[in-house]
């Protein structure tokens, strides 16, 4: 295992240098582009396949590497990374996906006018996920955090033309910027508290016991422990990329970006990149007995389930219905991490990855069947049209809602409505979290209902009608439904390889765990709970397909307030333009207002002074020492003048004064010696 | 080592090539080269000066001695730590570049590219000089070159910038040089290194009230606050701190592009040059005392600069105030090291790391801000005059190439990892949350607000359809490709490779950092 550690950083070095190579090629090169982007992928696959076999192995649990990046004071400051089973699964998860979402790419943007450059940023994109995933230093993690939001940006703004597109990326990085600065303040405060960002570092890293007892032990404002401050600044970040209240606002608008972007970044991976980061930094949030953190996680996530799910529920473009329960999903990872653990969410995780990556690129079918269209309601009996989009739509449809027993999604999701129903805080999160299984099946029948059955739609006019997908596009689907279907049988509770796994034990088959209680009767309560809203579902949109876009929803019908509260998202976006948007605005005004009229004010002011005072100096000037000046000047030219007389240059004059002066020298000399 | 007087050298090159550029007469294009060769045989020097510095040792290199007016404490004293090496490596790269921004500047083009070497060679005179006397004297030496630039070859509202960015400056650079005269007559020192050997011995304040104290200054601190407050006006004019910065907006956005360039790319330094080289070692109790105050302005200077940007509708304003932005951060470190905490040994690392970031953010900030005032100098030329934040659109789609070098400039403005921003601007953080936990926190919402505004641009400059007056917008041609290829790679290099800065800001951080 250590010797495979060192080659690690080699997983995302490959990807990162064919989106270096890929940016420099030029638009016509497109074969060479996407080649490079898939051979990289692949090369990682590869590499993580190895890496994943070293895991398995029986001789140590986790290997790290770590190298210096600089000097800084008397130390330096090292990087480095790490395969654990936690990240030898994510790298499993994130090649494999990516790659199958690349080939599925080269038909989906085939006719695209940038697929060069779309490659290239995927590339980037790749390599960015997976840094973040072998990290073993919070600092890079935190660089690959914020590269995977660049490439989330650039892809989301692809077709910069859109002006919708251009603003929904500056919003994804905006947004997930805030959490981010949550996320860096906590990291710097780990650093200055542990002395280091390395995970693990032969007892000495941050996340050991060492540093772990330290950080729990000290204390902060209102008596937290420091561990737990830390840790919510941490999940802030987590907030942000994973899409959870408040700030999943940015999370529906990424889906303008093209469908395969949706499918690889806004659900399977980067947004799972917040869910992983809790699973990391879990030792922290649980630190010392203080599971402050972990509550907070456990009800942003619960509450986030509900309220993503309710969204979707009244929404019509196929994508947005998927990226609410996108959020939704993640809202139950972030549960699932609270109440039950490091395995219960990421177990979801993985499901999750391939049945919703699956569903995108099933919704992506649809729309490149449907020649661009993303109303719901203006599509219908694409069943017929579309038989394989239609069959793994279906597979990827169960396994979201949880369909018992064969799909995987029900088995990672009762995972977590078992650690639910046992978390001794409190009830509320487990009656969320059914809820949100109820809806979640519920508007999943919705969309089914509206997209595949009843006849095809007319409104469309002069469309031509819908076609299947080519095989590049179909065959990723029929893989990804075979695996969201086979993934959760890794972690049934009969057979918990998953979790045995992550936390390092020998797993064992017992079938009899199943038939336990809780676990018998949560399982027929989740059945119940998706049957029954199946059947809903079922009753209220299964005839109503392929109708008017003037015609209202059933729903609509029956609870119009409700209705128009849940399909304009509870009106936060219109909330956050209200107040936070505003409020930005306004203080940009004020610092421009300040600069222009106090600042600059002050400054004429003094100028005005200055020039005020050189007036009243020169008044000064003027009258009292240019007056007493003159005036002895007047006197001295008087006396000079007068002087002036005596030497005009009249020689007669001279001559006369000089005949005169000795005349009167000789009369006084004469006259005072006589 | 020492018997070629290499920073002398560096000096006088630039002088040499600004009189021969000016005597170039009526000939624009020979000046021209001979200006251009000038700045590139002296990046060569400041490159060579680079590769030879010894990174073991902290204190000054290269250093030159010459007696000059020994009866008056002036002396000819030259010498670069790694502080003052980063700075004059900072504004050889500039200079070129610069010139290379005005290459087809208007009339007088003599003039122009003698005062840019003029220009530059004030900035190595200030950086290299540690003796107050030609310290001062080159201080100036700039000023005056870029006033010029600024009077004859800025936009409409030039005269009026000019006269303030002057004026402005010369009440700095005034309140400043009555403040070292208090500090000669007290002293008889004008020499930077022994006056903060003296202060480091505490015998500055008590120097200054013995000769200078009586009825009108009743104590210590109060004489010495007037004289810390005199020197820290002109650092804090040139820098620029909240509220001293009314000068900045208006002089970068009427000078040419190659002007502002070396506006904010190296004049700016100066401010913090001198806070770094000067006031901190003279008067540390001072800035020690009023550190919550300084604090406070530093993080107005940070947000508040963020907030006017994005209240601005021209390009190159907006790029000014991001400008004044990215200096704060610099203010930041710089004010949060003087503070004492009770862990000597982790106080001095964070003190090590702020101080770190602070000489990369100088650098790193000179690259990124120049280039990108290249880039609305390009914008503008190609726009016939428009610079406005909205008379442009969609214009990614016929400059491909523009688009995406400025875009890798507007994220290496931001910060992001990778490139080079960002690792001066962790260090600061990671420096300053230990030392004054409440600004770092504050700062923050200027890294947000930072990054609203440099997206906006993208946005709204290169996004959405494109209006038909532009459709005929050039790409990059391949001179600027040219121009720009090394500015990229250094954005890229240093952003993955920090340590070949650190190499040599590394030990002049440290031996700052072991001044408290």
């Amino acid at each position: 295992m250590q010797h495979v550690v060192q080659y690690l950083w080699l997983i995302p070095a490959v990807p990162l240098v064919m989106a270096g190579i890929g940016a420099l090629l030029k638009r016509e090169r497109r074969r060479a582009a996407a080649g490079l982007a898939i051979g990289g992928m692949a090369v990682a696959w590869v590499l993580s396949c190895v890496a994943f076999v070293a895991s398995l192995g029986p001789d140590s649990f986790r290997a790290t590497c770590t190298v210096k990046w600089f000097d800084l004071g008397d130390a330096s400051v090292p990087l480095g990374w790490m395969l654990d089973p936690l990240t030898a699964i994510m790298l499993m998860m994130v090649t494999f996906l990516a790659l199958l979402i690349f080939i599925y790419s080269l038909g989906y943007m085939a006719e695209d006018e940038n697929f060069t450059r779309f490659f290239c940023f995927m590339s980037l994109f790749g390599a960015a996920m997976l840094g973040i995933v072998i990290a073993n230093s919070l600092l890079l993690l935190f660089i690959s955090w914020e590269l995977v939001g660049l490439s989330s940006y650039l892809l989301i703004g692809f077709w910069f033309e859109k002006p919708q597109a251009a603003a929904a990326a500056k919003k994804a990085f905006i947004t997930t910027r805030i959490g981010d600065m949550g996320l860096l303040l906590g990291m710097l405060w780990l650093y200055s508290k542990s002395g280091t960002l390395l995970f693990y570092d032969n007892g000495h890293g941050c996340l050991e016991a060492a540093s772990l007892a330290r950080l729990a032990a000290a204390a902060t404002l209102g008596g937290m422990a420091v561990s737990t401050a830390i840790s919510l600044l941490i999940f802030a970040g987590a907030v942000g990329k994973s899409g959870q209240l408040p700030l999943h606002v940015w999370l529906p608008d990424a889906m303008e970006g093209p469908t395969p972007v949706s499918a690889l970044i806004h659900a399977a991976t980067m947004v799972a990149a917040g869910v992983f980061l809790v699973a990391r930094m879990y030792p922290l949030m649980s630190a010392g007995g203080h599971l402050a953190a972990l509550e907070v996680v456990t009800w942003v996530g619960a509450i986030t389930a509900v309220f993503a799910a309710a969204i979707a529920v009244a929404q019509n473009d196929i994508k947005r219905i998927i990226a609410y329960s996108t959020i939704s999903q993640l809202g139950y990872m972030m549960m699932g991490l609270g109440v039950g653990g490091v395995a219960v969410g990421m177990f979801h995780l993985i499901t999750h990855a391939f049945f919703k990556s699956l569903l995108f690129l099933g919704a992506g079918s649809v729309i490149h069947g449907c020649h661009g269209e993303q109303d719901i309601r203006k599509m219908g009996g694409l069943k017929k049209l579309m038989p394989w989009t239609f069959a793994t739509y279906a597979a990827g449809m169960m396994a979201l809602c949880g369909v018992p027993l064969f799909f995987s999604g029900f088995w990672s999701k009762d995972e977590i409505l078992r650690a639910a129903w046992i978390w001794p805080s409190s009830p509320v999160p487990f009656c969320l979290g059914a809820a949100g299984a109820f809806l979640t099946a519920f508007y999943m029948m919705r969309q089914v209902s509206w997209v595949f059955f009843g006849k095809p739609a007319q409104a469309a006019g002069a469309r031509a009608p819908a076609h299947e997908s080519p095989g590049v596009m179909t065959i990723p689907l029929a893989v990804l439904a075979v695996f969201a279907v086979l993934a959760g049988f890794l972690g049934t509770p009969a057979w918990p390889w998953f979790q045995s796994y992550l936390n390092g034990e020998k797993v064992r088959f017992e079938p009899a765990a199943l038939l336990a209680s809780p676990q018998l009767n949560l399982m027929l309560v989740s059945a119940v709970v998706v049957g029954v809203a199946f059947l809903a579902g079922w009753k209220i949109y299964g005839n109503v397909a392929a109708q008017s876009l003037r015609a209202m929803d059933p729903l609509q019908k029956a609870l119009p307030a409700f209705y128009r509260l849940l399909e304009n998202k509870f009106f936060i976006d219109e909330f956050y333009g209200a107040t936070v948007v505003r409020l930005n605005t306004a203080f940009a005004a004020l610092a421009d207002w300040l600069d222009r009229v106090l600042w600059t004010g002050a400054v004429q002011a003094v100028t005005r002074l200055t020039v005020a005072l050189a007036r009243f100096d020169s008044a000064i000037d003027e009258l009292g020492v240019n007056a007493g000046f003159d005036a002895g000047c007047d006197g001295l030219r008087g006396a000079g003048r007068g002087l002036s007389w005596l030497q005009n240059g009249r020689v007669q004059r001279y001559m006369r004064i000089a005949g005169v002066a000795f005349s009167v020298l000789a009369l006084a000399l004469i006259w005072g010696c006589g | 080592m020492n018997t070629i007087p290499i920073l002398s050298i560096l000096t006088v090159i630039p002088l040499a090539g600004g009189g021969a550029a000016l005597l170039a007469s009526g000939q624009s294009k020979t000046s021209r080269s001979i200006a251009f060769g000038a700045s590139l045989l002296s990046l060569a020097v400041a490159a060579a000066a680079w590769a030879m510095f010894d990174s073991g040792r902290g204190g000054a290199q290269y250093v030159e001695r010459l007696a000059w007016a020994p009866s008056l404490g002036i002396e000819y004293h030259l010498g670069v730590d790694g502080l003052g090496l980063l700075m004059v490596l900072l504004s050889a790269l500039l200079a070129p570049f610069a010139m290379l921004a005005s290459w087809e500047i208007g009339p007088n083009r003599n003039l122009y590219f003698a005062l840019i070497l003029f220009l530059e060679a004030g900035l190595f005179g200030t950086f290299t000089a540690l003796n107050f006397f030609h310290w001062f004297i080159y201080w100036e030496m700039g000023l005056i070159p870029a006033f010029f630039l600024i009077k004859l070859w800025g936009g409409p509202r030039r005269t009026r910038a000019a006269n303030q960015f002057l004026i402005y400056t010369l009440a700095g650079s005034v309140a400043m040089l009555l403040a070292f005269l208090a500090l000669y007559a007290a002293t008889g020192l004008f020499d930077f290194e022994e006056l903060a050997r003296l202060a480091r011995n505490g015998g500055l304040d008590s120097a200054l009230f013995a000769k200078l104290g009586g009825s009108f200054f009743k104590s210590r601190e109060t004489l010495a606050t007037v004289v810390f407050f005199g020197v820290f006006l002109g650092f804090a004019v040139k820098a620029p701190l909240m509220p001293f910065h009314t000068w900045l907006p208006s002089a970068y956005t009427e000078a040419p592009a190659g002007t502002s360039m070396l506006l904010t790319g190296a004049m700016s330094k100066m401010g913090v040059y001198g806070l770094l080289r000067i006031l901190l070692p003279l008067f540390p109790g001072q800035m020690r005392a009023m550190q919550t105050p300084l604090l406070c302005l530093a993080v107005a200077t940070i947000v508040f600069s963020a907030a006017a940007a994005l209240a601005q509708r021209d390009l190159k304003r907006m790029v000014a105030y991001s400008s004044i932005n990215h200096v704060g951060y610099c203010l930041l470190g710089i004010f949060a090291v003087v503070r004492i905490t009770g862990d000597a040994g982790t106080g001095s690392a964070d003190r090590a790391a702020a101080l770190n970031g602070v000489m990369l953010q100088m650098f790193n900030h000179g690259l990124t801000a120049a280039a990108l005032f290249y880039f609305v100098g390009l914008i503008e030329m190609r726009g016939g005059g428009l610079r406005g934040l909205d008379d442009f659109g969609g214009l990614r789609k016929v400059a491909p190439v523009f688009c995406g070098l400025m875009g890798i400039t507007l994220f290496a403005s931001l910060g992001l990892p990778g490139l080079n921003g960002f690792v001066g601007e962790f260090l600061i953080f990671k420096g300053v949350l230990p030392l004054a936990g409440w600004a770092a926190a504050a700062s923050t919402l200027g890294l947000l607000i930072t990054a609203i505004f440099l997206l906006t641009i993208l946005q709204r400059v290169f996004s959405g359809p494109l209006p038909s007056r532009w459709s005929g917008w050039k790409d990059l041609t391949s001179g600027e490709r040219l121009t720009l290829a090394p500015v990229m790679a250094l954005m890229l290099l240093l952003g993955t490779c920090p340590q070949i800065l650190m190499r040599v800001a590394n030990p002049a951080a440290l031996a700052l950092s072991k001044l408290f």
